[in-house]
């Protein structure tokens, strides 16, 4: 199984340098070939688990509550502007 | 000595006044400052605030008002959000995360009454079964500081072990309370998935992540439980299924299901006939043993890795290192790779093969505990297959957590309830920890079987058994 490390890393957006690339190339491929024996189970006739709890449609009271002040929003923000997240553009991010 | 006690030990002496809960507090922290430059359990200790709770609960008892946990101190896995007591998750990303709002299993312990001590050490993001991968450094186990204590909850089962704390709070996505309880020698409770809300716990893998007590005894754990349990608005998977503990420790006639399937290849001799002579003692206390054909736990590994890679990944997309935490380059290598290899598996091609299947698989093995349950009880099986392995014992193992997991991972897969209860030491010193596994929402069957070996081994020569907090004996780190 090959896996092209720099390009899971892309849509990771994990920064990983050429001596990782190598190191974690080889350490997903063994991990690849080990759970391929996932293929010994045959499981035609078996529908998807998606939930354990068997509970569907969950919904609360749409109450409004109190929430963080703006101040404790952007307590752990090194980088605000006049009282709001400052983000990188994306626009012409390439 | 008051660090020594159970739970239920200091609520009785704080209720006829033999004691305060500063006094137990501040031999809490005395023990901390003693032991752990040896273990190092804590990543924060907390002793401004635990000073501050244990005087506020002490007012509160001389005022005759009492709450399930009042003045009882405990140490929290620093994965729990704790509002005004930085969380780190072990990882450099929240090395300064200052939490803004309790998680929900915080908020209900100080309602409770509780005296917070810390947080404690734990795999970077609970990413792990050894607490060697912390970016903070390993913990040790207070039985051997040669030894690894288990994880991802390492910090909270040695800060129990070693009588840091009255009990600690973990959790566990496939292992982490329970693998971790073994390897220490104390008890961990692993709730069914949905008993306890994940809001305010560091996500980890979503359709897995559960929170429980790690305890010095089952009564404690229960008691614990009691606390932590219930629905919350705030995570839709929490069960409307009421928590109504009632613990028998009468097992007369109840049936335990042993599996051949879990004593596999290359188990340690001396965990195998520990947890053989556990079942020995339920039979002799009226149990009923059944042999049970269960899928082979070894495809657990399998879909476990797949179906928590895949959740790590699009968790951990989160941190951004805009609105809190540092970018993504201080992701530590385990977490790269967990993410990388999530982001493989759910990319575009990939889906079917890998998520997809594992979801299958899953399903498969939750029908196979469904109609295991129709014959048995509960099952009782090691916890670990290994006794608690040498510090470094991770290193250019990437699979080291699941296969040192292989044993609790199809129980947490299906959303059992399981706990570890610790049955015995090694020749060589080491705990030996058995696991009971129940059905969904069956914590009082598991604490019940539990409850009764622990009663009917009270008086055994290993439960005098003291930390030892020095390197026993060296071995070659292996699995």
């Amino acid at each position: 199984m090959k896996i092209n490390v720099k390009n899971v890393a892309r849509l990771a957006n994990l920064p990983v340098s050429i001596d990782e690339e190598k190191k974690f190339e080889k350490q997903l491929e063994e991990t690849l070939t080990y759970i391929e024996n996932l293929n010994e189970v045959d499981t035609t006739e078996v529908k998807p688990a998606d939930n354990v709890t068997g509970l569907t449609n969950i919904t609360r009271e749409d109450i409004v509550e109190p929430s963080l002040s703006q101040e404790e929003a952007l307590r752990n923000t090194k980088s605000t502007h006049r009282g709001f997240f400052k983000v990188k553009g994306i626009l012409d991010a390439k | 000595m008051l660090n020594r006690l159970s739970v239920k030990q200091v609520k009785n002496g704080l209720k006829e006044k033999r004691f305060s809960s500063l006094e137990v507090t501040k031999a809490c922290l005395d023990a901390i400052r003693k032991t752990d430059e040896k273990l190092h359990s804590f990543v924060t200790v907390s002793e401004e605030e635990a000073l501050r709770d244990a005087k506020n609960a002490d007012e509160k008892i001389s005022k005759g008002e009492d709450a399930p946990l009042q003045g009882i101190p405990l140490a929290i896995k620093d994965n729990f959000l704790t509002k005004g007591i930085r969380t780190t998750a072990s990882s450099k990303i929240l090395d300064e995360f200052m939490p803004t709002y309790d998680a929900t299993v915080v908020l209900k312990l100080k309602d409770a009454g509780m005296v917070i001590l810390g947080k404690t050490n734990m795999d970077a993001w609970a990413h792990g079964s050894s607490t060697e991968t912390s970016d903070y450094g390993a913990t040790r186990n207070p039985w051997d500081i040669s030894k690894l204590p288990g994880g991802s909850s390492g910090g909270s089962a040695a800060a129990v072990a070693a009588h840091q704390t009255i009990a600690a709070i973990g959790s566990e996505t496939a292992g982490s309370i329970r693998q971790p309880a073994s390897w220490c020698g104390v008890v961990g409770l692993k709730p069914t998935y949905g008993r306890v809300s994940r809001y305010g716990i560091v996500a980890m893998g979503s359709s897995l992540d559960s929170a429980g007590p790690i305890t010095k005894t089952v009564e404690d754990s229960a008691l614990i439980l009691s606390v932590l349990a219930g629905k919350d608005p705030k995570d839709a998977t929490t069960s409307p299924l009421k928590l109504k503990l009632k613990i028998e420790s009468d097992i007369k006639g109840l049936r335990i299901g042993v599996s051949p399937q879990y004593f596999i290849n290359g188990i340690d001799p001396e965990v195998e006939s520990g947890v053989k002579n556990a079942v020995k003692t339920f039979k002799e206390l009226g149990a009923e043993i059944k042999e049970l054909e269960l899928f082979d736990p070894n495809y657990a590994i399998d879909v476990y890795t797949i179906i928590q890679r895949s959740e790590v990944s699009s968790n951990l997309a989160r941190y951004d290192g805009i609105r809190f935490g540092k970018d993504r380059s201080y992701f530590g290598e385990e977490a790269k790779r967990r993410i990388m290899l999530g982001t493989y598996a759910l990319s575009s091609g990939y889906y079917d093969q890998y998520y997809n299947k594992a979801q299958k698989v899953r399903a498969i093995i939750i029908e196979d505990f469904r109609k295991a349950f129709e014959k048995v009880d509960v099952i009782i099986a090691p916890t670990s297959p290994s006794l608690p392995l040498p510090v470094g014992s991770t290193k250019d193992s990437s699979m080291f957590g699941e296969l040192a997991d292989v044993l609790v991972e199809p129980s947490s897969i299906a959303g059992l309830s399981g706990i570890n209860i610790p049955v015995g030491f090694s020749s060589s010193g080491l705990p030996i920890g058995a696991q009971i596994i129940g059905p969904q929402f069956q914590e009082n069957a598991i604490l019940g079987f539990a409850k009764s070996f622990e009663e009917n081994t009270q008086n055994a020569a290993w439960r005098k058994n003291e930390p030892s907090f020095t390197e026993v004996s060296k071995g070659k780190p292996n699995l």
